[in-house]
């Protein structure tokens, strides 16, 4: 049986423990406040962007545009993998590389090149240890992902892809749905998929300039980076979270540990008293006689 | 007199929303003026001082290219980056002409041509706002 002193070592170190879960849950949540102001500061952006993508959508079905172009046969695929730099967020980063890797054996299985480009250390830890090729690794700006992050991911796989390196492009993240629930995602980057344009009625006949074919040659790429931007965003935000119920968690188990270690220890202690109140009528108990 | 509702948007923030009174902006083919009553409009921008009128009197704004959409009375200017000329931190931008410069000037084969000569016309039009509003 353990010490009485070892048993309130050890509930020393539980406490300690604790405290530092307490600490990460409230930076977690701090975190998480300031990765749903991005957003929030995002959106307005987003919205209008594919409202006027909506907008030329319906007239960009006749031209045909490099972005779009379905490769028949060919099947080498990169993939941009966003997730954390840091661990310590539950299952969140293990689900996401879990769901990319899956989809990238089975590419490899069927005799294709599979690329990362990973966001995030985590992700590109795992994709290194599998061996596979990684030609753009960003770590260490997970904390405030900004555009030009994404800008540079967009610009290396539309260049990867036009340059026939790359035949289709598939983006991996983790989605942010609650504070509660985050899940992995995917979503095709390239080739754009005609019908990913929200379809919306144009009521309005606009001027175009310059023409529609050249403007969706601005437009396109530019939907690439708002795709990888929003994963980012959402992987930010959901590793905070993740983090925060992990913590929570924690710091709950650690709660639960203190409670039976001070029964343990007042148990010991009283076993303690009760052998040495033995000992002493025990003593007594043989002097008179 | 109509008033012009001006919009400019970037990922990070919106950076400007305004009732103005005429929009001028750097188009892809030249420079487009907008007044109330325009026609809907969609254009592709290139990077350049995009100015408006307000109260009579003009302001300028630094836009990184993008795309600007006119309709109803509206004008929407989506740029990954737009800086309003007060807010423009013009030491960096020098200092970003130099870089650009030098990249352009050393012609080396490794360095990406196109992307230095993007920064260089950024890095200038920021410049040239100095001293404006």
């Amino acid at each position: 049986m353990a010490s009485l002193k070892d048993v309130r070592l050890k509930i020393a170190g539980v406490t300690k423990t604790r405290q530092i879960t307490k600490a990460m849950y409230m930076v977690a949540s701090a975190k998480l406040r300031g990765a749903q102001q991005r957003i929030d500061r995002f959106r307005p952006y987003a919205d209008k962007f594919y409202d006027m993508l909506g907008n030329l959508g319906g007239k960009a079905v006749d031209a045909a545009h490099p972005l779009l172009e379905v490769r028949q046969g060919a099947g080498d695929t990169g993939i941009v993998l966003c997730t954390s730099d840091r661990g310590l967020c539950g299952g969140f980063n293990a689900n996401i590389t879990a769901a990319a890797m899956k989809f990238a054996a089975e590419k490899s299985a069927a005799g294709n090149k599979v690329a990362f480009y990973c966001l995030g250390r985590k992700g590109r830890d795992a994709a290194r240890s599998l061996g596979y090729e990684i030609p753009l690794g960003l770590i260490g700006h997970m904390n405030s992902p900004g555009y030009d992050l994404a800008s540079e991911t967009g610009v290396r796989v539309i260049d990867d892809f036009l340059s026939g390196v790359l035949d289709e492009v598939h983006l991996f993240y983790g989605e942010f749905i609650s504070l509660a629930r985050q899940k992995p995602a995917e979503i095709r980057l390239l080739p754009i998929a005609a019908d990913d344009a929200p379809d919306e009625k144009t009521t309005v006949d606009y001027i175009y300039e310059p023409a529609v074919a050249e403007l969706l040659n601005e437009l396109l790429p530019r939907y690439i980076k708002v795709q990888i931007y929003r994963a980012l965003l959402d992987t930010s935000a959901g590793e905070n979270a993740a983090r925060m119920q992990a913590m929570d968690n924690a710091t709950r188990n650690c709660d639960e540990m203190i409670r039976g270690l001070t029964l343990l220890m007042n148990k010991t202690r009283q076993a303690a008293i009760t052998n040495e109140l033995i000992d002493i009528v025990g003593g007594v108990e043989a002097l008179k006689g | 007199m109509a008033a012009l509702r001006l919009d400019i948007v970037t990922p990070d923030c919106v950076v400007l929303s305004k009732d103005v009174e005429y929009v001028g902006a750097p188009g892809l083919l030249g420079e487009f003026g907008v007044l109330p009553g325009h026609i809907p409009f969609i254009s592709a921008l290139s990077v350049g001082v995009l100015h408006y009128k307000r109260e009579g009197k003009s302001h300028y704004v630094f836009v990184s290219g993008g795309f600007a959409e006119v309709s109803e009375d509206t004008v929407t200017v989506l740029a990954e980056s737009a800086e309003q000329a007060h807010q423009i931190d013009f030491s960096r931008a020098e200092e970003a002409r130099k870089r650009a410069q030098a990249r352009l000037d050393a012609k080396n084969e490794d360095h990406d041509f196109k992307r230095a000569s993007f920064a260089l016309a950024r890095s200038v039009s920021r410049l040239s706002l100095r001293g404006r509003d």
